[in-house]
């Protein structure tokens, strides 16, 4: 059994279903309380489990986290939301040097399971400051996984996933998608499970890796190719840490071509890594270099002119595919 | 030292028809902006500071071109008092090449440092340590110039304002911190996000004194900037001074603010800044029928000039969106 929902109302039919599964589950946030959330996300939220669950906080990131990690250690399952993923970085500190290494530094007797709720991306006209893409800093920090949906049945199965993983999840929300995607979601308590990743289209002739808002531009792109006669091979990520190894060389295998495509800037992107380990562990895998569209080496700018040249697109994406067949 | 609310001053009639001015200007823009943003087009990014103008006549008033102010979200008006031509200010919100920012950013998130302007991030509090370091190098210095810098109420509950206050008390640095308490931070009321009812007291924490004043009173809020202004000039140290006022519009143009009543919404608005300082004005015989009607027309005539200046500008060439990252 499925119904049509929207990418947004996915989330909040996973934070509302896994707070009534779960008395341990709460939520904290700006403005998270009686307004729903400065998207709309946790609306609703309120009125059904009170204040004490739904906890609208000062502007005060580094305490949202830090709370939801002092929570976590008695054993409840906070979910943070940073009202931007672009003041993430407010809270920084509590992620990845008090999150990320608790495990570690308690010889494994302990856990943070936490879930950081952040709504990323650009391409909504937001500017320097709620555009961003922070998923590669995140992805860099061991001890954190980060997962990043592209679809609303995904979105609601990886919440719900991600709720109940014991590690801290910093679990990216593409704006863009919030109200644009629209599809199937299951009714009941279905997961999809961190570190899986989706085909959304198969192919022999090439691999396309992406998440997130760039799935749709990339299935555009292989319907193009299609038409050309070359079949490319879609793979949502889905989760980027840790991203699905096998997934990807099980493809690399068939189609030897790889292209990564992400709205993050470049270097050090997590393009660059997978492109990294694909020449680590499947050189003689390879008819061609693994190549990237991503943002550029810039920031996110206001003016539409200015950030259209930046984004990743269909017209991007072709025009790459086209020079990774014919290498 | 002198509490600071009753400084003595004496203001010209035509200093008095200058604040006169900026009030009615400042709120002229705003207007404007919101109209342009429900058109579509402006984009985003428009946070009016309508109701709230009196705090930036008042501080701005007896500043000096040395003196350095840092701006909180909604003091657009800051940049005018403190010499950015109205065409530019447009420019910025249309992102055009013609802005501070030559449509990399909106709103105010671009300075000018030659006119003692600090453009902060939209990250809240992250002004405040900067302010620290500007007034950093005038105590370095010995010059007897000041940092005026702005913080709503909400933002007053972040790390950063608690690092730079702690600074700024520390090494004495010649600062007047502002706070533009209007009562809410986004939908959360103040005693939703502080334990306390005036920010003011604060201040005392940090070892310096901090007050409470009227914000919708212009000649109020000139009184004790003017007094913690002299404090800092003689090396005395820094001040707070909390204004209490209101934001008429939602938190942004998007927000309908259902979070508040119109009672009180209502009530506030009966002690709109403006017609108070009218009233002042035409008792004293400052002002009358005509000087008030040549001044409306100048302020119409600047912002449809503004207006049709931005609007006529180019926009940035695209390239330009990977340029000026390095110097
Ligand atoms: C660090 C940070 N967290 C969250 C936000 C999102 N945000 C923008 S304005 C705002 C409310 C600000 O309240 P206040 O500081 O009182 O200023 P006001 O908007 O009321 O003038 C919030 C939560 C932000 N800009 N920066």
């Amino acid at each position: 059994m499925s119904k049509e929902l929207s990418y947004l109302e996915a989330i909040r039919e996973a934070l509302a279903e896994e707070m009534r599964r779960d008395p341990k589950v709460f939520v904290l946030g700006e403005d998270v309380g009686p307004y729903g959330g400065a998207f709309g996300v946790t609306q609703g939220l309120y009125d059904e489990f009170g204040e004490m669950r739904v906890v609208d906080t000062p502007i005060s990131e580094s305490a949202i986290i830090g709370v939801s990690i002092g929570a976590a250690l008695r054993g409840y399952r906070p979910v943070a939301e940073m009202q931007f993923a672009d003041f993430i970085s407010c809270g920084f500190d509590q992620i990845v040097n008090q999150a990320a290494t608790l495990r570690y530094r308690y010889g494994g007797r302990a856990s943070v399971p936490i879930v950081v709720r952040a709504p990323s991306g650009g391409n909504v006209g937001g500017g320097l400051y709620h555009s961003q893409n922070p998923e590669a800093w995140f992805i860099h920090r061991p001890g954190l996984k980060v997962v990043a949906p592209s679809t609303a049945w995904d979105a609601k199965g990886l919440l719900k996933a991600a709720i109940r993983d014991d590690n801290p999840v910093v679990f990216l929300e593409h704006k863009y998608l919030y109200r644009r995607a629209k599809g199937p979601v299951p009714e009941g308590d279905e997961i999809v499970p961190i570190g899986v990743a989706a085909t959304r289209r198969e192919g022999a002739d090439a691999t396309l890796l992406t998440y997130g808002a760039m799935v749709t531009p990339s299935l555009e792109a292989a319907d193009r190719l299609a038409k050309e006669g070359v079949e490319v091979e879609v793979i949502d990520l889905r989760t980027l840490m840790p991203f699905d190894k096998a997934a990807i060389f099980a493809s690399l295998d068939k189609t030897n071509r790889v292209l990564v495509v992400h709205e993050d800037v470049k270097t050090l992107g997590l393009g660059a890594e997978l492109s990294a380990v694909i020449m680590e562990e499947k050189f003689d895998a390879l008819d061609a270099p693994v190549l990237r569209v991503t943002y550029p080496d810039t920031h996110a700018p206001f003016s539409h002119v200015l950030e259209a040249f930046n984004l990743p697109n269909t017209d991007k994406i072709t025009a790459a595919l086209r020079t990774l067949v014919a290498y | 030292m002198p509490p600071i609310k009753r400084t003595k001053f004496k203001l010209a009639p035509e200093q008095l028809l200058e604040m006169f001015y900026w009030l009615k200007l400042i709120r002229a823009f705003d207007e404007r902006l919101s109209i342009l943003v429900k058109q579509g087009q402006v984009r985003s990014g428009v946070y009016t500071g309508i109701g709230q103008e009196a705090i930036i006549v008042g501080t701005c008033f007896g500043l000096r071109k040395e003196d350095f102010i840092c701006p909180l979200h909604r003091d657009l008006g800051s940049f005018l008092m403190k010499g950015v031509e109205a065409r530019v200010m447009m420019s910025q919100m249309f992102a055009k090449t013609t802005g501070l920012s030559k449509g990399r950013d909106s709103a105010l998130h671009s300075g000018v440092t030659e006119l003692g302007i600090f453009g902060n991030t939209s990250m809240l509090g992250a002004n405040l340590p900067i302010a620290a370091g500007l007034g950093y190098t005038f105590k370095m210095e010995k010059v007897d110039n000041v940092v005026v810098a702005y913080f709503g109420e909400g933002a007053s509950n972040t790390g950063d304002f608690h690092e730079a206050l702690n600074f700024a008390g520390v090494q004495q640095l010649p600062i007047v911190f502002i706070c533009e308490n209007n009562q809410y931070a986004y939908s959360v009321p103040l005693e939703k996000s502080m334990a306390i009812d005036d920010v003011a007291i604060r201040a005392e924490g940090y070892g310096f004194d901090g007050v409470a004043i009227n914000g919708n009173d212009v000649l109020a809020v000139y009184q004790a900037s003017l007094g913690a202004i002299a404090r800092a000039r003689a090396g005395d140290g820094p001040t707070l001074i909390e204004c209490k006022t209101y934001r008429w519009h939602g938190h942004s143009e998007h927000d309908k603010a259902f979070y508040r009543t119109d009672e009180e919404l209502a009530m506030w608005k009966s002690r709109d800044p403006i017609p108070t300082f009218t009233t002042y004005l035409r008792a004293r015989h400052v002002l009358d029928d005509d000087k008030q009607k040549a001044i409306e027309e100048r302020i119409t005539t600047t912002i449809d000039d503004a207006v049709e200046f931005a609007l006529n500008a180019p926009d940035p060439a695209p390239e330009d969106a990977v340029t000026d990252l390095y110097a």
